[in-house]
């Protein structure tokens, strides 16, 4: 420690220099805070398992077993299943924001970002938005591996794009839902648990795996209704032409309301949680 | 006078169970404050509401004369903060955590990076500086965890128990880095379960007990109501226990305890107690195999403030 003898003649550890605020802090701030997050999940690619293999599975399991009994062939099965599983995949990372969340919050690391002088939403906002990135190397690898397994779009780059970043708004805003989950949890576990309570009528509840028609009465009724079928509807419309009708509005009106209603809980309930 | 961070009948209750009850500690600028008291005291409690993490139920605390529930964003620029357990990012670098730090405190990047450079420098980690955190030793966390809390420059600054866990050699680092602060006019909050650290590194002693503070002075004070060193005698012989117990009882003036069984401890008030034992020892040949002077320890110092010891209390 002969380099911190040293300070004592001369204050490198502090000196009466008072940094200044500056504008658009809470915009600064939970960038940085985002850029924390990537960072991090970079660090440790096995992080990313639940985004890259796990949707593999899913696509091979449902392709190859269910497959040929509902579309009559895999390949065609592919087409049909593939633009709507994205749509799964990229909730289910949304999920993992919440989960990972819980145990993060319960770090040293949160309490020092707790005692700065900075917004109290921003360590939020900066891992909700960071985990962006764990969706588009979801849907990159879904893509891919769809690719390779002989799905074709059939609309141009624009659609492909505009069905992608649907995906992703939809599933960021329904995220915070997540992160209210893991804030009023006790453990990692039963943000997981609650988590799936939620997902499964949603994403099930819908036309993924199986056409509608198929269903009884009372469920097509929930699939009429459900915003995570109007997403993978218009995911379908988009990548494979077709019918496009309201379901963009409709989805952007679902997103944007579970944005306002469960971000400011979630900031709420993670500012009551010490 | 402003204090430098000042708490009053500070009170925080989790349940039924009182973490605080009713708690005053300040500080003058440029000063070190020992907070001494074993694990479930409130230590960390007192420390976490002057780092405005948790409100009080009541009482009131200031940093710098700013209230810590009013002013609490105000407040946050004054005070850096080293928790009980690293609070660090592991999957980071040493260099990408203190700039985060410097970024989220509204620094520009390019002014955070230099800041960052000059802490790990002053740190002797430059060498880890790209490193992740996971891969350095516990040394190496508490001093970066320490560097962190020193981006902004802060007046104040909470040390929670910085040396538990930590081997003697490393605590010798942290108690330098400590004195080093000090000598830069930092206001220090230290809390610790050892006695010899606050007697090390403080300007003032706050023994506190079930949320309460107990005894407040300079450790020259503190050690004149406990007995200013404890001296401990094993006898080689248990046969000789008894002897041994009447000559320590008698130089020290005081009452004997046996901590554990063929071990006597006596308090002491200076050196020259410590001599007259081991000549009458040696006169009365009474041959041991453990003879020392020390500081008392916590649950020394304790049972006499108190009566009872830690123990009891921990449980």
């Amino acid at each position: 420690m002969t380099a911190l003898a040293e300070t004592g003649s001369e204050p490198v550890l502090t000196a009466p220099a008072r940094i200044a605020p500056r504008p658009f802090g809470l915009v600064r701030h939970s960038l940085a805070l985002a850029k924390r997050s990537v960072l991090k999940t970079l660090r440790t690619p096995e992080q990313l398992l639940d985004v890259t293999l796990q949707p593999i599975v899913f696509v091979l399991v449902y392709v190859y077993l269910l497959g040929g009994a509902i579309s009559g062939s895999t390949e065609e099965y592919l087409q049909f299943l593939l633009p709507a599983i994205m749509v799964q995949t990229v909730m289910f990372a949304g999920m993992a924001t919440g989960v990972n969340l819980n145990t993060d919050i319960g770090k040293g690391v949160f309490d020092r970002f707790r005692s700065l002088p900075i917004g109290r939403s921003a360590p939020l906002i900066g891992s909700v938005a960071g985990d962006l990135i764990r969706y588009v190397v979801a849907i990159a690898s879904l893509l891919a591996f769809g690719a390779v397994m002989g799905f074709r779009f059939h609309t141009g780059a624009v659609e492909v794009l505009a069905a992608c970043l649907l995906t992703v708004f939809f599933a960021f805003c329904l995220s915070w839902a997540f992160v209210l989950i893991g804030m009023l949890m006790r453990s990692p576990g039963a943000v997981q648990g609650t988590a799936f309570l939620i997902l499964f009528p949603l994403t099930f509840g819908t036309s993924m795996i199986a056409p509608k028609e198929t269903m009884p009465g009372w469920l097509q009724s929930w699939v009429d209704v459900n915003p995570v079928a109007q997403l993978m509807d218009a995911s379908r419309a988009l990548m494979l032409g077709g019918q496009l009708g309201n379901d963009v509005l409709w989805v952007l009106v679902w997103s944007v309301g579970f944005l306002v209603v469960f971000a400011p809980l979630a900031v709420g309930a993670y500012r009551r949680r010490t | 006078m402003v204090w430098a961070f000042e708490a009053e009948g500070l009170v925080k209750r989790y349940g039924k169970t009182t973490a605080l009850a009713g708690i005053d500690l300040r500080a003058e600028r440029g000063a070190v404050l020992g907070v001494l008291g074993p694990n479930g005291a409130g230590k960390t409690t007192a420390v976490r509401i002057l780092a405005t993490l948790l409100r009080p139920d009541a009482g009131r605390a200031a940093v710098g004369g700013l209230d810590v529930v009013k002013d609490a964003a105000k407040v946050r620029r004054l005070i850096g903060l080293t928790g009980q357990y690293a609070s660090v990012d592991e999957d980071l670098t040493g260099t990408q955590n203190l700039v985060l730090i410097g970024q989220l405190l509204d620094l520009r990047t390019s002014d955070a990076k230099a800041r960052a450079a000059e802490l790990l420098a002053g740190f002797g980690l430059s060498e880890a500086a790209g490193k992740q955190v996971k891969t350095y030793s516990g040394g190496m966390r508490r001093r970066l965890d320490l560097a962190a809390s020193l981006v902004g420059r802060p007046d104040v600054i909470y040390l929670d128990e910085p040396t538990t866990g930590l081997d003697p050699a490393k605590r010798e680092d942290v108690w330098t880095m400590v004195r080093a602060l000090a000598n830069d006019g930092v206001t220090v909050l230290l809390t610790t379960q050892y006695l010899e650290e606050a007697d090390a590194l403080a300007d003032t002693i706050s023994v506190i007990d079930h949320g309460k503070v107990i005894a407040n002075g300079s450790p020259g004070e503190l050690k004149r109501v406990v007995g200013g060193q404890t001296v401990l005698v094993r006898p080689s012989d248990p046969a000789h226990l008894d002897a041994a117990g009447a000559i320590v009882a008698a130089v020290a003036g005081r009452k004997v305890e046996s901590p554990a069984r063929g071990v006597l401890t006596v308090p002491v008030d200076g050196d020259a107690a410590f001599t007259e034992i081991v000549q009458r020892l040696a006169r009365d040949r009474i041959p041991v195999t453990e003879l020392s002077l020390r500081l008392p320890s916590l649950d020394e110092v304790f049972f006499t403030l108190t009566g009872h010891h830690t123990k009891e209390d921990a449980a």
